[in-house]
């Protein structure tokens, strides 16, 4: 283990010599508080990110199912989604869901069933599938008919079709639009927030609420979220660079 | 119904009539392929021609009439989609190759994905058809890497590697370059010669000439008249047959 206490003395300094308080790296309490923080964020964030494509992978297959009834709700539930603010969204499932889906603990109090943070892992992965239902549409709508053609003369069911044809093709002509919104999920997490999820705006605020230093962990934050962003919009990069395809143009 | 027996017609069209909408495509078309025969059709842009293929493959439902392959009735609600398309084998105009895996991978994905097959098998398989089309060296391209003329020919093996009994091709040479044209048209003959059952919508005549056994003029959704070759082209009595071939030939 590389001990990091020089460094930690180093913002002790930094504070004693020109006011900058940055309490999350040389206070023990701090920086364990911040950095549970910082993790529930990240958790969040992959939990949505995962969870949301997935939802948009399902909910561009059903779009396509014969099934009028099936169609209907989850155009129903996209419309919902994306026309509705995440936070009105998140509210709605915490204290009006929240407040019916509840058990009864062994020592026989009534306690919510599901915990804060996963009410925004749920709220929040919604609302970006949402976006993503409507991405991966948009990108199989481009997808030639005749090549989906192709594969059902090939034998191909309308699963598989989708499954090795549909979607890889459409996948990378979703993928700038998929981008998009994957950052602005990353994003949206901080809404988490509101419900008192412990994420990294929420500890924020509790750190500069005990230590008076909103200016230095504002910085912090924002440091922090370009950083995660840029990340996010690096390996998505890599990843298109991964998908691409000799002589092949996405639509 | 009895069994299929090949002295049967392989494919067998009665009387189909379809129409989209207003237009009708298809107005009471019949003929009839025999095993290891190679039948020609051609006739004017709007004849129907890709339509007639498409519903002996069931990519397009009919209206009335009927379709057997093998006997089965291709338009019946309970047909296996599956075993019918295993049969028959189609290539089209604008090949319609999957754009994001390899020529080698086009040939084998519907094998393995399709029919279950294991990997090894399928791709030894492949690698001969891909011999076959004398594509030998391309199997690592991907389709954007190939020529009009290769990409037809991967198309083709694609096709091939379901081991159907019966090809159709859709006027596969009509979006190529005139020195690839030859080299499809190769491939095709060979398949033919090893008797390889085929249905071919074309309008390079002098191909349709040398490799039919029949040849069928159709317009406006029927066979207006159908010959043997030398028969056809020598004495086609339909003014509309006449006018056609004068202006194409
Ligand atoms: N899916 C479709 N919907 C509507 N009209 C179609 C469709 N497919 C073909 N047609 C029409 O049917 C007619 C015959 O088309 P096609 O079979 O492609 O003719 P050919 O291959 O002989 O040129 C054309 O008028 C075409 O516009
Ligand atoms: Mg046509």
């Amino acid at each position: 283990m590389i001990n990091l206490n020089p460094l930690w003395d180093w913002f002790r300094t930094l504070h004693e010599t020109t006011g900058i308080n940055l309490t999350i790296f040389y206070d023990p309490f701090d920086r364990a508080r911040f950095f549970n923080g910082f993790l529930t964020s990240l958790r969040l964030m992959a939990i949505c990110l995962v969870a949301s494509v997935v939802i948009g992978v399902v909910g561009a297959w059903v779009q396509r199912s014969r099934m009028l009834v099936l169609r209907a709700i989850t155009q129903g539930y996209v419309q919902f989604f994306r026309n509705t603010p995440p936070l009105v969204q998140l509210y709605f499932f915490y204290f009006a869901l929240g407040s019916y889906v509840r058990i009864t603990s062994p020592t026989g109090l009534s306690v919510p069933a599901v915990s804060n943070f996963s009410w925004a892992a749920i709220g929040l992965s919604l609302y970006a599938g949402a976006f993503n239902i409507e991405i991966f549409r948009a990108g199989i709508e481009a997808v030639p008919r005749e090549t989906i053609e192709a594969a059902e003369a090939l034998g191909y069911s309308r699963l598989k079709a989708y499954v090795y044809i549909i979607l890889p093709l459409a996948f990378r002509i979703s993928l700038p639009a998929l981008n998009n919104n994957l950052v602005n999920l990353v994003k949206t997490t901080t809404i988490a927030y509101a419900i008192a999820v412990p994420e990294m705006l929420y500890v924020a605020n509790q750190i500069w609420s005990d230590e008076l230093n909103v200016p230095e962990m504002m910085n912090v934050l924002l440091v922090i979220y370009v950083s995660l962003v840029a990340l996010l919009v690096f390996v998505m990069g890599r990843w298109e660079r991964a998908l691409r395809v000799p002589g092949y143009t996405p639509a | 119904m009895p069994a299929w027996t090949p002295d049967q017609p392989l494919i067998r069209i009665r009387d189909v009539h379809l129409s989209f909408g207003a237009v009708q495509v298809l107005n009471g078309i019949s003929l009839d392929v025999m095993k290891g025969d190679v039948i020609c059709i051609i006739g004017p842009s709007g004849a129907g021609k890709s339509t007639l293929l498409r519903c002996v493959n069931a990519l397009v439902p009919i209206d009335r009439g009927s379709i057997l392959v093998e006997g089965q009735e291709v338009h019946d609600a309970k047909l296996d989609k599956l075993a019918l398309r295993r049969k028959v084998g189609m290539v089209f105009q604008q090949y319609n190759l999957f754009p994001h895996r390899t020529a080698l991978d086009n040939v084998m994905m519907a094998p393995i994905h399709v029919l279950k097959r294991p990997r090894g098998e399928v791709e030894q398989e492949a690698r001969a058809l891909m011999r076959k089309v004398r594509l030998e060296g391309k199997e690592g391209s991907y389709p954007g890497e190939l020529s009009g003329g290769q990409q037809q020919r991967v198309a083709i093996a694609r096709s091939l590697a379901m081991q159907p009994d019966v090809m159709l091709f859709d006027e596969v040479t009509a979006a190529l370059d005139p020195e690839t044209v030859k080299e499809v048209l190769v491939t095709i003959r060979e398949l033919a010669e090893e008797g390889m059952t085929c249905m071919i919508v074309t309008h390079e005549m002098g191909f349709a000439r040398e490799i039919a056994d029949e040849i069928y003029f159709t317009d406006r959704g029927v066979v207006v008249e159908h010959g043997p070759p030398a028969e056809f082209f020598a004495h086609s009595r339909d003014p509309r047959t006449r006018q056609f071939l004068s202006q194409i030939l």
